[in-house]
């Protein structure tokens, strides 16, 4: 009955993997007692998005802009352990149609970071760092909106294994993730996917990502260039003129940048940057992404080591 | 700190755990339908009053051998060869359909609407391809099955179903043939037994319906329909409920008496309901030469209006004159005080809706991609009546009567949105955004009042008991439309009264039927 096909969304999960990107993917540490906190901005847009496989525009979307604010945070526990948690506000709009934009909080996540092992090969250190993860939505928003809804609504965890050898400055690090991810509830008592189902909760396929990330890296900043992909494990294509939903196989392949620089101004003031831009997908909007952040950094308890 | 540290990874350890344990399984209501165990047989449904057909032996059924002979041993042969080669998939599938014929073939009409429901994308030059009944599988496949063509398909076969079933249940009373678990002992029943006579099958009268009602309506779908069809009626050989001549004839009896629904659709107007966009000019002139504001699709590009004709196809339960007789009176003229009074009601609804309104509007969306409002209603109604335990004629019947009324509901509503031409509150503030997707069509009246109201009205004659439930699920089904800000105050309620007058032709239909309740 509804006149407006959609793009996809999941926009999402690349919004929030944006934001993450500054701990948990890199593969930082903060020193003993340390708690660097703070505000990010992110930005990402698309007008053109895979339907399935088929790349298509959508003038009753025209471009569909997420944007978030959100508060993160890393805390020191040792030298090599580490928490972090991230609580993003996201609001989306179209700038074309009469569809409503959404607003509200999305997934809280918290993270544990651990370096069991730091080994000297030669002039190259290689590192080997283990992380847990659940995210959860903060807010009981609705997931049957997309690509407006702000959020994929299941309970998220994350193990993610990860590998970093840096030599002379310059580094590369790459991982590997597994996302479980819970059923999720909709509005309605139905829903097809490629069969009708009766009921109002939705199998949600499970997700891995791989990430690889080269550059150079000194105590106060780093520099990287980044490539990633999420592949989602089973679920569905959208349908021609479909309207995107929860557990479609959403995929994607991006390449960006990243750059941190410590001691700006003021010493324990750190400005975070970087973008992306999706070079492959399914069932996604072909998204452009930007973001900026400033965090501070506390010391609590006795100062008696140096970062990373 | 080791506490600390501990403490924080045995709780992210005992999270991803927890969510590892959760099972992605998913609850589904209609898999959980119990076998069909109907409190009366309704052996007698033979001379309820039927819909097309003149008589229940319109259609000739020969009488069947006698289950004494070598033909008939054979077939309880059949059965018992059957029943020992069953594997888990046919164990499965057996229990599936013992829930029902009619509710099972009413679910999987309910699953093609879903598929189907997308309307086709523009080509490069920004016209919309039409969908072709005689190409349906080429792109834009066929059928665009919208709210109205829904209907119609839920309507036709509900009502060639019903008729089929008399005729069966005639036949079955006449020849009296008992079914195999009841004439040899040795037959297993692997659904609950009954009285009732097995010759002709009524699942066999059904899916010989549908076979003809599905090349129709969802002419794509012949490789999945015969599949579902061997399905269902091997599953009642394997049941014991059934011998190959009950399910032959069955079969034949259901193909006949369809292909008299399908002469009915075939000339029932809807053919012709697209229109074009001349007719369409036609109305936005006139609208203007009445001094009102009229309708224009808000697609980019402008979609052509859905079905601008479908106001003119056939009615089931009342005439073309009374149709022009329950015509909702003209909406509030685009320049008076009250619109733009409404209009403001809908801005403010769309400014900030609460999640609550968000729920609602959901919860009755039923827009692209899915079973569509009568598909909605056919699922509330299915879910009452397993608890009912009705008989398979039984369930015809009420479905029918449901259906064909939901069919007259989206003639009278869409005879209303042409006949007004009445432009959504998103054309006339485009402040106003929307939580469901914007129809394609005028406004006045709603479409969803009007099934609604239609739904609600024979639901409670069928099962009086949750009547005030029936009345408040239509109510909040129509306000949702102003939640979802795409209807204005006067679309919704002046839809639900037409839908509830619409709704009382079918009742007067069911009173009259001899079927009591």
């Amino acid at each position: 009955m509804q006149h407006i096909r959609m793009g996809i969304l999941c926009l999402l999960l690349c919004a929030t993997h944006s934001l993450r990107a500054q701990m948990d993917i890199d593969a930082l540490f903060m020193g003993k007692g340390q708690l660097c906190t703070g505000p990010m901005y992110m930005h990402n847009s698309w007008n053109n998005y895979w339907e399935g496989t088929l790349k298509r525009d959508n003038p009753n979307l025209g471009t569909v802009t997420t944007q978030s604010i959100s508060l993160m945070g890393m805390y020191g526990i040792r030298k090599n352990i580490a928490v972090f948690y991230n609580l993003p506000y996201v609001i989306t709009n179209p700038s074309a149609g009469q569809w409503k934009g959404q607003r509200g909080f999305q997934d809280g996540s918290l993270w544990l970071k651990y370096k069991p092992v730091t080994k000297q090969l030669g002039k190259a250190q290689l590192s080997v760092i283990g992380l847990l993860g659940v995210s959860t939505p903060l807010s009981n928003y609705s997931k049957d909106m997309l690509p407006f809804s702000i959020g994929m609504g299941s309970t998220n965890g994350h193990a993610r294994l990860m590998v970093d050898v840096i030599r002379n400055k310059w580094f590369a690090t790459a991982s590997m993730t597994y996302v479980l991810r819970s059923n999720v509830q909709l509005d309605r008592t139905a829903y097809y996917t490629t069969q009708m189902h009766y009921s109002n909760e939705v199998a949600m396929p499970d997700v891995t990502q791989w990430n690889l990330r080269l550059g150079y890296r000194t105590n106060k900043m780093v520099a990287e260039a980044v490539l990633d992909n999420m592949t989602t494990q089973g679920g569905f294509d959208m349908t021609r003129n479909n309207m995107p939903f929860i557990s479609n196989r959403m995929n994607a392949t991006r390449v960006g940048v990243h750059f941190k620089q410590e001691e700006v101004g003021l010493k324990p003031l750190t400005v975070l940057a970087g973008g992306n831009y999706t070079i492959a997908g399914r069932n996604m909007g072909q998204s452009t992404t930007l973001y900026a952040g400033l965090a501070w950094i506390f010391q609590f308890g006795k100062n008696n080591n140096t970062k990373k | 700190m080791p506490q600390k540290i501990s403490f924080t990874s045995s709780a992210l350890l005992a999270c991803l755990l927890l969510l590892a344990a959760c099972s992605k399984e998913v609850a589904d209501v209609s898999q959980q339908f119990p076998a069909l165990q109907p409190a009366r047989t309704d052996i007698n449904a033979g001379t309820w009053k039927t819909i097309l057909l003149t008589a229940p032996d319109e259609v000739a059924v020969a009488a069947p051998a006698a289950p004494t002979g070598p033909d008939y041993t054979a077939q309880i042969n059949e059965i018992k060869s059957v029943q020992a080669a069953m594997k888990a998939n046919d164990k499965e599938a057996l229990q599936y359909w013992s829930a029902g014929a009619v509710l099972r073939w009413n679910e999987l009409t309910r699953q093609l609407v879903a598929k189907y429901n997308l309307p086709p994308v523009n080509n490069a030059d920004g016209v919309y391809p039409a969908p072709d009944a005689n190409n349906p599988l080429a792109y834009p496949y066929f059928p665009f099955s919208n709210p109205p063509y829904a209907a119609r398909a839920y309507a036709y076969i509900s009502a060639a179903t019903y008729d089929a079933l008399v005729a069966c249940y005639h036949y079955k009373k006449l020849y009296n043939r008992a079914a195999p678990y009841n004439v040899n002992t040795t037959v297993q029943a692997l659904v609950p037994t009954s009285d009732l006579p097995s010759f002709p099958s009524e699942d066999a009268t059904v899916a010989g319906v549908m076979w003809e009602m599905m090349k129709l309506l969802f002419p794509g779908e012949q490789a999945f329909v015969q599949n579902k069809i061997n399905e269902h009626l091997q599953s009642r050989l394997a049941s014991g409920a059934n011998v190959r001549s009950d399910l032959d004839a069955g079969y034949a009896l259901g193909r006949a008496v369809a292909l008299k629904f399908v002469a009915r659709a075939r000339a029932d107007r809807a053919g012709q309901a697209a229109g074009s966009l001349l007719i369409e000019d036609a109305m936005r002139l006139a609208t203007i030469a009445r001094g009102e504001v009229p309708w224009i699709s808000q697609e980019s590009p402008k979609r052509p209006g859905m079905l601008m004709h479908f106001g003119k196809v056939r009615t089931w339960n009342f005439d073309s004159a009374t149709l022009v007789a329950i015509r909702p009176p003209a909406p509030p003229s685009t320049n008076s005080p009250q619109f733009k009074q409404e209009l403001e009601e809908i801005y403010n609804y769309a400014k900030n809706p609460s999640r609550e309104q968000i729920r609602i509007a959901q919860f009755w969306a039923d827009g692209v991609g899915t079973y569509t409002p009568p598909g909605h209603w056919n699922a509330i109604a299915c879910e009452d009546f397993v608890g009912m335990q009705l008989s398979e004629v039984r369930w015809a019947r009420n479905l029918a009567l449901l259906n064909t009324a939901l069919m007259d509901a989206a003639i009278a509503c869409w005879d209303a949105k042409y006949t007004y031409f009445n432009p959504r509150p998103f054309q006339m503030d485009n402040r106003i955004k929307t939580v469901v997707g914007l129809p394609n069509f005028p406004s006045y009246t709603s479409g969803h009042s009007t099934f609604s109201g239609a739904a609600a009205s024979v639901l409670s004659y069928l099962n009086s008991k949750r009547q005030s439930d029936y009345d408040a699920m239509a109510r909040e089904a129509s306000v949702s439309r102003m939640y979802g800000a795409i209807h204005y105050r006067s679309d919704c309620e002046q839809g639900l009264v037409c839908g509830n007058r619409v709704g009382g032709f079918s009742v007067e239909r069911g009173k009259a039927d001899g079927a009591g309740l």
